[in-house]
C-alpha cells in the first residue's frame, strides 16, 4: 500500500522536476542567445551604424543603406499585404458561413502561414525577377507581402469573431446596411486586435532573410530605387557574418542586435496592445 | 412620391452591400490563386529538370554542376534527418514546458513565462544561425562532440552515427539548433490544447486522488491526443522549411554520410547557398524542383497538422 503510494509520489515528483528543468532549458537558450547578441552587438553599436553605408572589407562603415532598404521594403510589403489580408479575413468572419470558398481559404491560409519562406522567394523569382531580368526592391517587397497576407487574415478573422453578435444585430435593427455594419461597427470594434495582427506581421517580415535572397538580394550602395537591387539588413547580416573579415562580422553582430531588438519590441508591443483591448479570459 | 426616393436609396445600399461582399470574396479567392500560382510557377521552373531526370531525380545522390548531373537524395535526406533530430529533442522538452505552464506554474508567472517562450519563437532565424555558427558550434566541437565520438563511436548500434572528427558544424548541430527553434511552436500549441481540457474532468481525477503527473498522463494527454500530434506536425513543418539557421551550421556538403557529425545539406540550405550562383538552365531548374519537393512535403505535413487541430477544435464545439 505504502510502497505503491510512495512510488506514485516519487514518479510524480520526478516528472514534475523534469518539467521544471524543461522550462529552464527553454529559458536558458533565450537567455544565452540574447546575451550573445548583447555581448557581440553592443560594441558595434555607434552613430556610424546609422549614418554610413555598408563598407568594403577593411574600412569604416555602417548599415544605413541596409536599414533604409529594410524599412522601405517592409513598409511597402505591409501596405500591399494588409488590405488584402483584412478584406479576406472579413470575408471569412462575416460572409464565410456558407459555401466552399471560406473553408478552403481558411485551410490554405493556415498552411501558407507556416509555409517555408524560401519557397516564396523562389516563387517571386520565377514570376517576377526572371521577367524583368534583375533583382529588385519591388520583388523583395512582393515576397514579403506574401508572408504578411496569411498573418493578417488569421488575426483579422479571429478578432472579428470576438466581436459580439449583439453589436451586429443592434446595428442591423437600426436599418444599417451590411457594408456599413462591417466597416463602421465590427471592424471598428476589432480595430486594436487587427492592429496587433499587423504588428505581428511586420515583426515576422523584419527578420526574414530567405525570401529576400532571390528577390531584392543586396546593394552595397545607397539606393532608393525600388527597381534596383536593394540592400536590406537580413541579407547584409548573412553575407557579412559568413565573410572572413572581422570588421564585417562585427557589423553583422550590430545589425543582428538591431533586428532582434526591433522584432522583440514589436512582439511585446503587439501583446500589450492586445491585452488592453480584449478582456482576459 | 417620397417612397420612391426612399426605395432607390435602399436599392443603392443593397447594391453597395453586394459590391462590398464581392470585394472581400475576391480577396479571399486571391489566397487560393496565390497557392495555385505558387505551385504552377515551381512546376514550370522545374520542368527542364523534371523532363531530364524523371523520377531518378529523387533517388540519385549525385550533385555535380560541372557535368550537369543532379539528384535530390542528399538534400532530401538532410532535411528529413535534421528535422527528425529536432523533433526527438523538442517533443519531450515542449511537453515539459506545456505541463509546467498549464499545471505547475504559479498564476503570476504563467504570463511572463509564456511570453518568454513566445519571444524565443520571435527571434529571426538568421540570429539562430549566427549564434549557432559562432557560439554554439565551437563549444559543441570542443566539449560535446569528442565525448560523443569517444563514448558512442565504438558502440555497434549507434557507432556509425558518431564517427569522424569534431568539426562543430554538421547534421547534428543543425538538428539541435532546429530543436531550439521549434520548441516554442510545439510548446505553445500543446499549452493551448491542454487548456481546453474541461476543468471538471481534471478535478474529478484529482478528487479520486490522482497525482499531477497522473492527471497529465492519463487524463489530459488522452483527451488532447490529436491536438498534441497536430502541434508536433506544425513544428515539423517549421523544421522542414527552416532555411537560414540551417544554412549557417549544416556545413553545406553534397555528401551522403552515415555519421551525424559530418557536414551535410538540406533542401533549403542548398537553395540558399547555390541558387544565385547557379548557371545554366538545368542547374537552376534542378534547384527549383528541390524547392517544389520541399513545398509539397511541408504542404502535406502542415495539412495533416491543421486537420488534426481542426478535429480537436470541432470536438470541443468551438
Amino acid at each position: 500500500m505504502l510502497t505503491l503510494y510512495a512510488r506514485r509520489r516519487l514518479i510524480n515528483a520526478l516528472s514534475l522536476g523534469v518539467s521544471i528543468l524543461a522550462m529552464l532549458f527553454g529559458l536558458f537558450w533565450l537567455g544565452w542567445i540574447l546575451w550573445t547578441l548583447l555581448a557581440n552587438g553592443l560594441q558595434g553599436l555607434n552613430l556610424n551604424l546609422f549614418t554610413q553605408m555598408t563598407p568594403p572589407p577593411g574600412s569604416q562603415g555602417g548599415l544605413l543603406n541596409a536599414i533604409a532598404g529594410s524599412l522601405m521594403m517592409t513598409f511597402i510589403a505591409t501596405l500591399i499585404g494588409t488590405p488584402i489580408g483584412i478584406l479576406a479575413g472579413t470575408y471569412l468572419a462575416e460572409f464565410g458561413q456558407r459555401g466552399w470558398l471560406a473553408p478552403a481559404t481558411r485551410f490554405i491560409n493556415d498552411v501558407l502561414l507556416s509555409a517555408p519562406s524560401i519557397v516564396i522567394g523562389l516563387f517571386v523569382y520565377e514570376i517576377y525577377v526572371i521577367k524583368i531580368g534583375h533583382f529588385s526592391g519591388w520583388a523583395g517587397a512582393f515576397a514579403l507581402s506574401i508572408i504578411v497576407i496569411p498573418v493578417v487574415i488569421r488575426t483579422t478573422e479571429n478578432m472579428l469573431r470576438l466581436v459580439p453578435n449583439t453589436l451586429r444585430e443592434a446595428a442591423a435593427a437600426l436599418g444599417t446596411p451590411q457594408w456599413k455594419i462591417i466597416n463602421f461597427v465590427t471592424l471598428r470594434a476589432a480595430r486594436a486586435g487587427i492592429l496587433t495582427g499587423i504588428l505581428l506581421a511586420v515583426a515576422r517580415i523584419s527578420g526574414e532573410t530567405a525570401p529576400l535572397l532571390f528577390t531584392s538580394l543586396n546593394n552595397q550602395f545607397w539606393s532608393s530605387d525600388l527597381n534596383q537591387p536593394m540592400a536590406n539588413l537580413p541579407v547584409v547580416i548573412f553575407q557579412f557574418a559568413m565573410s572572413p573579415y572581422a570588421d564585417w562580422q562585427s557589423l553583422a553582430w550590430a545589425g543582428a542586435l538591431l533586428i532582434t531588438v526591433s522584432v522583440l519590441t514589436l512582439n511585446i508591443l503587439a501583446r500589450v496592445l492586445f491585452r488592453q483591448t480584449v478582456p482576459s479570459h | 412620391m417620397p417612397t420612391f426616393a426612399h426605395e432607390s436609396r435602399i436599392k443603392y445600399q443593397h447594391w453597395l452591400d453586394i459590391v462590398f461582399r464581392n470585394i472581400t470574396r475576391l480577396a479571399a479567392f486571391s489566397v487560393l490563386i496565390l497557392l495555385l500560382a505558387l505551385i504552377a510557377s515551381l512546376v514550370m521552373g522545374g520542368l527542364p529538370a523534371i523532363k531530364h531526370f524523371g523520377f531518378g531525380f529523387l533517388s540519385s545522390a549525385v550533385w555535380n554542376p560541372v557535368t550537369d548531373e543532379f539528384g535530390a537524395l542528399v538534400p532530401i535526406i538532410g532535411t528529413l534527418v535534421t528535422s527528425f533530430i529536432a523533433l526527438l529533442i523538442a517533443i519531450p522538452i515542449s511537453f515539459g514546458i506545456a505541463i509546467f505552464l498549464t499545471e505547475l506554474s504559479p498564476r503570476w508567472l504563467r504570463r511572463p513565462l509564456g511570453i518568454a517562450i513566445e519571444l524565443l519563437a520571435g527571434i529571426p532565424s538568421i540570429i539562430y544561425g549566427m549564434w549557432g555558427l559562432f557560439v554554439f558550434a565551437p563549444l559543441f566541437a570542443e566539449h560535446v562532440q569528442p565525448w560523443l565520438i569517444e563514448k558512442l563511436g565504438p558502440s555497434p548500434l549507434f557507432g556509425p552515427l558518431f564517427q569522424g572528427i569534431p568539426m562543430g558544424v554538421g547534421i547534428l548541430t543543425a538538428g539541435i539548433i532546429l530543436a531550439i527553434m521549434v520548441i516554442p511552436f510545439i510548446a505553445s500549441v500543446m499549452r493551448d490544447v491542454f487548456e481546453i481540457v474541461p476543468t471538471l474532468l481534471k478535478e474529478s481525477a484529482y478528487g479520486l486522488g490522482a497525482t499531477t503527473w497522473e492527471v497529465m498522463w492519463n487524463v489530459i494527454l488522452p483527451y488532447t491526443k490529436i491536438g498534441v500530434v497536430g502541434g508536433i506536425m506544425l513544428g515539423l513543418g517549421r523544421a522542414l522549411g527552416e532555411t537560414m539557421a540551417v544554412t549557417f551550421v549544416i556545413g553545406n556538403a553534397h555528401k551522403l554520410s552515415t555519421s551525424l557529425l559530418m557536414p551535410g545539406n538540406s533542401i533549403s540550405s542548398a537553395l540558399a547557398n547555390e541558387f544565385n550562383e547557379a548557371v545554366g538552365e538545368l542547374y537552376t531548374s534542378a534547384l527549383v524542383q528541390l524547392g517544389l519537393i520541399l513545398f509539397l512535403i511541408t504542404f502535406i505535413v502542415l495539412s495533416m497538422a491543421r486537420y488534426m487541430l481542426h478535429r480537436l477544435a470541432k470536438r470541443e464545439g468551438t
